[in-house]
């Protein structure tokens, strides 16, 4: 069935973590910076099935399920946080918050 | 299925390059949308039938959802979203092309064919519930402090204080007691 090489596995889900990991430096919208970390999240369980698959087993799959249910959990906080922020700051540009209160 | 392998991982590149450079939010979330959907697919090719299900249901259903979810809350089409200008992509793509590279080089040292077949729900359940079995009640754990850290975090600083002061002052009156076991009951 899979007629793809290990190569072109991985190398799809190096683009895909950089492609993220340049968003997350260069967006400034707290949302979108989120969605960044996301897609790296997704580019670095991509890499674990592909690696599962290699060997024809089942633990690249259990592991991007702890991948999913940890990027599951890091949302939830994440988008608590930028509502929080939203309303502290009045916008979702993450350079409002160049400051720290005691 | 090479074939459908390259045309998703191709979809999947470009709705992601699209995520990133968007101005408005929501068309960024619906390209995330695409990208998701297309690694489903590459799971799929890859014999992995299992994760693409959860690809989609989770990531593309459950987590998306939180995102629109927040994007509803927030109300952020008030403002137009400024553009970002082409001297602030030069120095993250530059890096990230070597990057890129690196990650490439260090690859393409040596290949192996994907085993063939399809590693289906059978198997990774078996795991699961195997060797796996303590990260799943971690993982069950994790998702528990999140659920309880994000409702803390993002409700409002009024809410709980009064709410639990008030009910602590009536509570104890209006507690109903507790009736009495009917006969016949042991335990």
């Amino acid at each position: 069935m899979a007629a793809v090489s290990l190569n072109s596995g991985l190398i799809l889900a190096a683009i895909l973590f950089v492609i993220g990991f340049v968003g997350l430096v260069t967006r400034r919208n707290l949302i979108v910076m989120l969605a960044c970390i996301e897609i790296m999240l997704n580019a670095a369980g991509l890499a674990f099935v592909v690696a599962g698959a290699r060997w024809g087993r089942a633990d690249g799959q259990v592991m991007f399920l702890f991948v999913l249910a940890m990027a599951a959990a890091e949302v939830a906080v994440g988008l608590a946080l930028a509502i929080r922020f939203r309303k502290t700051l009045g916008r979702l540009d993450i350079d409002e918050a160049d400051e720290m209160r005691g | 299925m090479t074939v459908l392998f390259y045309i998703a991982g191709a979809v999947a590149i470009i709705a992601t390059i699209m995520v990133v450079t968007r101005s408005q939010l929501v068309h960024a979330l619906l390209y995330l949308v695409i990208s998701l959907f297309a690694v489903a697919v590459v799971f799929f090719t890859l014999g992995a039938p299992f994760v693409a299900a959860l690809e989609v249901i989770v990531y593309a259903g459950a987590i998306m959802m939180l995102f629109v979810f927040a994007v509803m809350l927030l109300d952020v089409r008030a403002q137009k979203p400024p553009r970002i200008p082409w001297s602030a992509w030069a120095g993250p793509v530059a890096l990230v092309v070597v990057l890129l590279a690196e990650l490439v080089y260090g690859i393409t040292l040596q290949n192996h064919a994907l085993a063939a077949g399809s590693v289906g729900p059978r198997q990774v359940s078996a795991a699961l519930f195997g060797p796996y079995v303590l990260g799943v009640e971690l993982a069950s754990m994790l998702l528990l402090a999140a659920l309880i850290g994000a409702r803390h975090v993002a409700a409002e600083p009024t809410d709980a204080p009064a709410g639990e002061a008030d009910a602590g002052a009536t509570g104890l009156e209006e507690a109903p007691e507790v009736p009495p076991a009917p006969e016949g009951v042991r335990g």
